[in-house]
């Protein structure tokens, strides 16, 4: 499959070539109620005796990589965990809000394995892989349980039973919740098991260690170059199989909701090692954020989804009224826009659609707040209503946590003047490309949560992202790279590998490359000018001009990088400049890589909306005939087109239609 | 905004540090107390200087990665962490002066970063419950009173970030322990282990080199996630119990 390189030479639209399609997934045959079922069982097992001889690397400590290291080195592996952060507690997992969704049916309401399979492959608006997608909901039950069994405090009844809340627009009640901070007691938990792991020198952990390149030895991955972030030594390690749970790319649009170290460093470095990318132009962008207030910003800060069910979005209907006290506009200046266009849904449509619809009124003039480059970007979100009909010690008991946050952020108090919000990139679907077993185009590099591509589609559901790193890391990674451990162990191969010692050399050209430059622009700077071009050309709505003119900026300023960053201190100890140059030289190549892959799908599906394709009311338009595939790409090499290889969707068990929320 | 900053600028964990003046002009009231060192930061690459180190992550406080010490207070003047402070609670014209954490379990690794490893080793003693993925029973085999599971919940809000110790006159982290022994002693789950686990935890801790409680309550007060004081009496209690034989 993924060895068959037979390269059509041809370039297309000037910007790609096409591989050979992808045909197998390794999947098992059979009903898709059996297949993981069939998976385990036909997975080879390894002897409780040799699995010590057996060594894993694995990079990001986040809820995919922290329940991997756990569940491997309680079985016997010998782990290698790494992470960016001073402590695996810390990785981004942790600021998830909402819950976990999982197929317990605890409420009596008709959930079920297949119910929960079917809204995520509907919320993916049918882009997801069917078998993955199935096999995550058969196992999110097992999730809780496990969970629970840590000391997860999750929210409970007071006849001590879990309690359970619905999101994201889904008709059952199946999301487990640790108040505004499920992602937190999550990664707690798993934290918690790595360390005990650690404890009992089955895992050895390094943190404030950042993963720089990839090892590939006769076409296997066999371990990784990491810099020891305090002291800068350039370190090799070695093992059977590497694992990346390195999280979502998120922060190439420099805003975002990430935390300011997110990167794709380690899955760029494997993808230019020859793991294919799949789908990465598909980002989900938060309608509830709170919006930037000037130059100075560093990050977005996201509001639960939640407060959309109380609150009541609008903007002036004059442009001239924006600047005004909102409390000072009449009923009749107003212009609530959701319920006006989608009198169904009202303020409840999914979030590509409040997103998208925020961003015109903005385009319109009619935005909010204080201007950033001349526009203003924000639309009210007002608790007037809800205070009048409800009480404010009621909104305050519902959302009390999230309007103090708001005030802390903004030192406005909501529940005098309207919030205002505005959408902000949030996750990203796409990542890195993997087959059933969660293993990448290289033999021996896995991919789990976020930074593979697999489950989502085009859109996430909410609660969703915490369900699959669990369900990688706990219960599908263990069990499918023991298939390919128990071939292992493989050759011993030492530091003084040509493939090593070409890798080390590599990380090293680079650092000093760096430092060398010595021009006149911050490393920031160059971010922050990538972001603007992703959120302007390939953020909430793409047209192929606009990619276009993008994919030639993005080059411009990468050239301009490589020739007049300015990179201060040394390579020994702590440096962040030199820390963030690395990170942003990989995003301005993922950058161009987005918006290729948004030119070239030439529909609009989930969170990829594209103008030239839309309803006559302005919806996403798919093209179900052309695109129902993962668009994974293979790097052409440096200043060379990159090689799509198509994986045809096919849905056996659902049928495929469009959306509708009117 | 015009700020005058005092910074502690180290090298390295071996160099001696000293503090440094700085001058701001047009910072934005709107702008958190991090943005505000960003902007520091790209004034001091234009000129050539090395910029100042500090650590951040989430920069929504839930990760517990950032912490100074701003006027002598862990996190600044409001109850939250550092990335949650934000310039409006300052004043035109302040001195601001920015230290690391001070503690010996707590060594400056650069400028205001210092390395918090000695929290993990106390979690790794024993700060767990022992559940080996796919042993679990059914989430509801067991039910949990509400107000036990809530109060677990508060207790395990710690962010892990230090400042209880850096406020603390004696560097103690008993906040920090008691926050966990009580998260998982509030559970049925976290029953088998609790005896061994406090033990352990308090070992560990004074292995480190945190000091001892001497109920000044100054960590509490310090806490951006308000764990309240009665942590630590629950960790004495568990402690005494368990050191004077407890169950066998």
């Amino acid at each position: 499959m993924t060895d068959t390189v037979t390269r059509n030479d041809e370039l297309i639209d000037g910007i790609y070539r096409e591989g050979a399609p992808i045909t197998d997934t390794k999947a098992p045959g059979g009903d898709i109620a059996d297949k993981w079922t069939t998976r385990k069982f036909e997975a080879a097992l390894v002897n409780p005796a040799n699995r010590r001889k057996l060594s894993v690397i694995i990079v990001g400590t986040g809820l995919a990589g922290a329940s991997a290291g756990a569940t491997l080195g309680e079985a016997g592996y010998k782990v290698k965990s790494f992470c960016y952060q001073d402590s695996p507690r810390r990785a981004h997992s942790i600021a998830a809000q909402g819950g976990i969704n999982a197929a317990k049916n605890y409420k009596g309401d008709g959930d079920s394995v297949h119910r929960l399979f079917y809204d995520t492959v509907k919320g993916g608006d049918y882009r997801s892989r069917e078998t993955n997608v199935y096999r995550l909901a058969e196992v999110s039950a097992d999730i809780i349980d496990q969970c629970v069994a840590q000391g997860v405090p999750f929210a409970r009844e007071y006849g001590g039973l879990l309690d359970n809340r619905s999101f994201g627009g889904v008709q059952v009640s199946r999301t487990f919740y640790a108040r505004g901070q499920t992602g937190q007691q999550l990664l707690i938990g798993a934290y918690q098991a790595l360390e005990r792991q650690i404890a009992a020198g089955t895992v050895e952990m390094f943190a404030r260690h950042e993963m720089l390149e990839l090892v590939v030895v006769d076409g296997k991955a066999r371990g990784i170059i990491a810099r020891d972030m305090v002291t800068g030594e350039v370190e090799t390690h070695l093992a059977d199989a590497v694992v990346l749970a390195s999280g979502g790319y998120g922060n190439v649009f420099f805003l975002s909701t990430n935390a300011m170290g997110c990167n794709v460093t380690a899955s760029w470095r494997a993808h230019r090692k020859g793991a294919y990318f799949g789908n990465p132009c598909y980002t989900q962008i938060h309608p509830t954020c709170i919006p930037q207030t000037g130059e100075h910003q560093s990050k977005l800060t996201l509001m639960s989804e939640s407060l959309r069910n109380d609150g009541r979005i609008w903007v002036p209907k004059n442009a001239e009224d924006c600047d005004k006290d909102p409390r000072e506009i009449g009923e009749d200046d107003r212009d609530y826009y959701l319920e006006r266009i989608y009198p169904g849904f009202g303020n409840l449509v999914p979030r590509d659609i409040a997103s998208r619809q925020a961003k015109n009124m903005c385009d319109e003039g009619r935005g909010v707040g204080p201007a950033v480059d001349g526009v203003r970007r924000g639309v009210y979100l007002d608790f007037a209503d809800a205070i009048e009909r409800l009480g404010e010690d009621a909104v305050r008991s519902k959302y009390g946590n999230l309007f103090d946050m708001y005030q802390q952020i903004t030192g406005e108090n909501p529940y005098q003047v309207p919030m205002r919000i505005y959408p902000a990139v949030h996750y990203t679907m796409g990542g890195l490309w993997v087959d059933y077993d969660l293993q990448s185009s290289i033999p021996g590099l896995f991919v789990t949560g976020e930074a593979n591509f697999s489950d989502h589609g085009a859109n996430r559901l909410g609660a969703s992202a915490l369900m699959q790193g669990l369900a990688d890391g706990y219960f599908v990674l263990p069990n499918t790279i023991r298939d390919y451990l128990a071939k292992g162990p493989f050759t011993k191969i030492t530091e003084d590998d040509p493939a090593v010692a070409e890798a080390v050399q590599g990380v090293q050209d680079r650092i000093e490359k760096f430092l060398s430059i010595d021009g006149t622009r911050s490393v920031d700077s160059y971010h922050k000018a990538l972001g603007k071009i992703m959120w302007e050309k390939c953020g909430m709505e793409r047209t192929e001009e606009g990619l276009r003119e993008a994919i030639e900026e993005i080059r411009a300023l990468r050239t301009d990088f490589w020739s007049n960053v300015r990179v201060l201190g040394s390579a020994e100890g702590l440096n962040q400049s030199l820390e963030k140059a690395g990170r942003v030289a990989d995003f301005l190549e993922l950058g161009e890589l987005m918006c290729i892959d948004a030119l070239h799908r030439n529909e609009s599906c989930g969170g990829h909306f594209r103008a030239e394709s839309q309803t006559e009311d302005g919806e996403a338009l798919r093209h179900d005939d052309e695109y129902a595939y993962v668009a994974a790409w293979e790097w052409g090499g440096d200043d060379e087109a990159p090689v799509l290889h198509k994986e045809d969707l096919v849905y056996d068990f659902i049928e495929l239609k469009q959306r509708s929320y009117k | 905004m015009r700020i005058s900053l005092k910074i502690w600028r180290q090298d390295g964990p071996a160099d001696d540090g000293r503090m440094v003046d700085y001058r701001l002009e047009e910072v934005s009231e709107d702008s958190s107390f991090l943005e505000m060192l960003d902007l520091l930061n790209e004034q001091l690459i234009d000129k050539g200087e090395e910029p100042v180190a500090f650590d951040s992550d989430c920069r929504e406080g839930i990760c517990g990665m950032c912490g100074v010490v701003i006027n002598g207070e862990a996190h600044g003047p409001e109850r939250t962490t550092t990335c949650q402070l934000h310039m409006r609670s300052f004043d035109d014209g302040d001195e601001i002066i920015i230290e690391p954490w001070r503690a010996d379990p707590f060594p400056v690794i650069k400028d205001l970063c210092v390395d918090r490893s000695s929290f993990d080793r106390i979690i790794q003693s024993g700060g767990f419950i022992s559940a080996n993925t796919g042993s679990a029973p059914d989430a509801h085999a067991t039910p949990v009173p509400k107000e036990d599971a809530d109060r677990a919940f508060m207790a395990a809000e710690c962010i892990g970030c230090g400042a209880c110790v850096a406020a603390c006159p004696n560097a103690s982290a008993m906040l920090f322990m008691g926050s966990k022994v009580t998260h998982l002693g509030e559970l049925p789950q976290g029953q088998p282990e609790r005896e061994a686990r406090v033990l352990q935890m308090t070992a560990q801790h004074d292995l480190e080199g945190f000091g001892g409680c001497t109920n000044l309550g100054e960590c509490s007060r310090a806490c951006p996630k308000g764990i309240p004081l009665n942590v630590i009496s629950q960790l004495n209690a568990d402690y005494r119990r368990a050191g004077y034989g407890g169950r066998d």
